[in-house]
């Protein structure tokens, strides 16, 4: 039974993570971009803009102009859930590839520091009138959700240790529609709950700003717009309309 | 000096992050347009009886038409970076003047009516009915922000409020709550080609002046051509540039130039606006028809290049835009990018040496220079990105021997608005034009107090117009503000054999 539920769980938040966010992007993509808009300076080139986007992504270049503790809190967090998330591959490697192996002791110190930039984050978050102000309760429930999360996570390496050979057997098996038992133990339930609750407020939150950010006009586009000329969905058709309308009246 | 009804700020040492105080400017907006001035650019007159389907179809219509919206709407995660980086915000303390609060009076109302969450949790997520003061607050707050852009080099997704502020206003249009001051200006343009109502006549009046004036004080001959065929340059300027102070002497610069390069330019007037409001009501089919009439008055003066004077959202515009609006440019000589920015023009001449300078004609001057906002970070100029810094500055530094730069964190990317821009340079604001222009006042200040500057260079119209009147509320010389093309016209120097 148990099984059972978080089976069908993992499944649903994995098909609504992934459907819905691609729904997401393929609506974004459809929709034009009429004006060069990037922030200027920009880079001239596509190599230049991939670069941006890499420093904007890895290292978080704007967010670092802008608020240093935020910066700080933040990216620990990231980084520290990106390692927790590569970790979190030998339940699903089999075998394990060595990479994973090799950053397995990280793992622990990964969640702590997780759960510390959390943290970081949510008393700026209540401390700062400015930030307090434009958080809505959604906003507070986010860190708490994930801060459950990583908790919990930490909680089972150090305290409450679960059976990590059946869990590895329970991931398997639902890749494979081989359902073998979940183990039962609260804090595994707990973990596992939380992480498919967020799967599935995904693309239906803030959360989107994950695909977000490549999808924006003013870090992704290059700054030729004299040299090419942007034309892009409707903004072509009216473009070409006006001018070709008004082009034999001058030069006949 | 000018009496305020409203407390000017102090100037601090250091600017101060104020506290968060709600509805410190609830009491500020625009005039609302006329309706015959709503009308003549085919919005409703008045206030609309179904405003708020109205409203929604428009915010639907946007959100399918430009791609940035749905991403801005849709990727904010409260992050907060960009709360204390509006200088109104700096101002004023108006938690709703942050940029992400701005963006939320939008948000909300995105939430509510479009997204999953905010039709079934609307609570949890801040989503909001739009309500009448919903829409108030619309009208106020996307009147108190100059799509300056400075929170979007902040934010760690490049979300740009001055896109949420141009659909806000686009909204508050389509149902018939247009700005005066806006749209009143573009109608000018429409009917006249200036945002003044400059007719033809009354321009050449003043060119001439302008002519017997420089004659007077250089003894030499320069020309200000009006609507000559077949000139290689047609040069479109702010109107201001015409009789406005300190830009006129801007506009005596950029003669001066063209005089001593041996290049044969003209205005046309025709198309006697390089300001185009189209941008800052964020509407498309107003900003394209207004640029219009410049390729029309390109095309039939015949002419090779096209150089804009010292505009800055202008100089966005025909950057950014034109080419997508109005192009291709393919009847332009090809040696030249299209636009050029007079920047451009004058920093080429110098860089050839076909200019002769004497940096001394502007000794008793020590000078900064205020990168406008448009400019910064809607622009470029020359071949690198960030030639919208350096060429400016080579260009006073190459006509006077003292210039100093103000406080990093406000100029070049990260240059504070002068306070009026993106169309809010009108009386009915001036408390927060007054207020917005603190952030940059206290950085100037700075160089006052510690290198003795003199004066403030800008290449913006709506810069020079706002420092002239907001200075002198701070107890500045309202002359401290200047032209670049005046610093050079001054430094050029003429052989009176000539």
């Amino acid at each position: 039974m148990l099984t059972a539920i978080f089976a069908i769980g993992l499944y649903l938040a994995v098909l609504v993570l992934v459907v819905g966010t691609a729904f997401r992007l393929v609506h974004y993509v459809r929709i034009p971009v009429p004006l060069v808009i990037p922030t200027t300076p920009a880079p001239i080139t596509r190599t230049g803009v991939v670069a941006r986007l890499f420093r904007e992504v890895v290292f978080f270049e704007s967010l670092f102009k802008g608020s240093k503790w935020t910066w700080l809190f933040g990216w620990i967090f990231h980084f520290a859930m990106l390692i927790a998330l590569l970790e979190h591959l030998r339940y699903i490697s089999e075998p394990v590839w060595w990479w994973i192996v090799a950053i397995q002791w990280i793992g622990l110190y990964a969640g702590i520091a997780m759960c510390l930039g959390l943290v970081g984050l949510a008393v700026r978050r209540i401390v700062v009138d400015r930030i307090r102000y434009i958080s809505a309760p959604s906003d507070h429930l986010m860190l708490l959700l994930l801060v459950g999360i990583a908790a919990s996570g930490v909680g089972m390496k150090v305290l409450w240790h679960t059976d990590i050979v059946a869990l590895k057997a329970f991931v398997i098996g639902l890749i494979r529609f081989d359902w073998q038992p979940l183990p039962a133990d609260p804090v595994l339930l707990i973990h596992l709950s939380l992480v498919i609750v967020l799967m599935l407020i995904f693309p239906f939150s803030k959360l989107l700003h994950a695909p977000g950010v490549f999808f924006s006009p003013t870090r992704n586009m290059v700054d030729t717009p004299r040299e090419r000329r942007h034309v892009s969905g409707w903004g072509e058709r009216t473009s070409r309309r006006k001018v070709m309308s008004q082009e034999p009246k001058s030069r006949g | 000096m000018v009496k305020q009804k409203f407390p000017v700020p102090v100037i601090t040492e250091h600017l101060q992050v104020p506290r968060v105080q709600p509805d410190a400017m609830a009491e500020t907006k625009p005039f609302v347009a006329k309706a015959e001035f709503q009308e003549a650019l085919g919005f409703p007159g008045e206030l609309v009886d179904n405003w708020q389907s109205v409203a929604l179809d428009k915010m639907s219509e946007l959100l399918g038409k430009y791609r940035a919206l749905p991403v801005f709407l849709d990727a904010c995660v409260k992050c907060g970076a960009c709360t204390d980086k509006c200088h109104y915000y700096l101002g004023t303390g108006d938690p709703k003047n942050m940029p992400v609060a701005r963006q939320d009076l939008m948000r909300n109302v995105y939430r509510r009516y479009f997204t999953f969450a905010g039709r079934y949790f609307p609570k949890l997520v801040g989503a909001q009915d739009l309500t009448e003061s919903v829409l108030e607050d619309w009208y106020r707050y996307y009147h108190q922000c100059s799509e300056c852009r400075r929170c979007s080099v902040y934010c760690p997704f490049g979300i740009d409020t001055a896109e949420i502020t141009m659909a806000g206003r686009e909204i508050l249009a389509s149902v018939g709550l247009g700005q005066k001051y806006a749209n009143e200006i573009i109608g000018k343009v429409h009917k006249i080609g200036n945002n003044l109502g400059l007719p033809e006549p009354a321009l050449a009046d003043t060119l001439t002046g302008l002519e017997e004036e420089v004659e007077e004080d250089i003894g030499i001959q320069v020309r200000f051509p009006l609507d000559e065929a077949g000139a290689d340059v047609l040069l479109v300027t702010p109107s201001a540039d015409f009789f406005a102070e300190p830009h006129v002497d801007g506009l005596i610069g950029y003669a001066k130039v063209f005089h001593q390069a041996g290049i044969r330019w003209t205005l046309s007037s025709y198309a006697s606006e390089a300001a185009n409001f189209g941008i800052f009501i964020g509407n498309y089919d107003q900003m394209q028809k207004v640029a219009e009439r410049i390729r029309q008055a390109a095309l039939d003066l015949g002419v090779r290049r096209i150089v804009i004077g010292e505009c800055g959202h202008a100089w966005r515009v025909a950057y950014s835009y034109w080419n997508t609006l109005i192009g291709p440019f393919d009847f332009l000589d090809t040696n030249y990018p299209a636009p050029q920015h007079v920047c451009e023009l004058t920093y080429d001449l110098i860089q050839r040496g076909a200019l002769t300078l004497d940096p001394s004609a502007n000794d008793e001057k020590i000078v900064t220079f205020h990168d406008s906002c448009n400019v910064s970070r809607g622009s470029r100029m020359g071949s690198m990105p960030g030639g919208q810094f350096t060429l400016p500055r080579e260009i006073i530094q190459s006509v006077c021997n003292q210039f100093v730069d103000m406080a990093p964190e406000t100029t070049h990317e990260q240059t504070f608005c002068c306070g009026g821009g993106g169309g809010l340079l009108t009386d009915d604001l001036l408390e927060l034009r007054v207020k917005g222009a603190l952030p940059r006042v206290t950085a100037l200040k700075q160089v006052v107090d510690n290198h003795g500057v003199t004066h403030m260079a800008a290449i913006c119209a709506i810069c020079k117009s706002q420092f002239s009147k907001v200075l002198p509320t701070y107890g500045f010389d309202m002359d401290m503000i200047v032209s670049v093309h005046q610093l050079v016209g001054d430094a050029l120097v003429f052989n009176s054999a000539h």
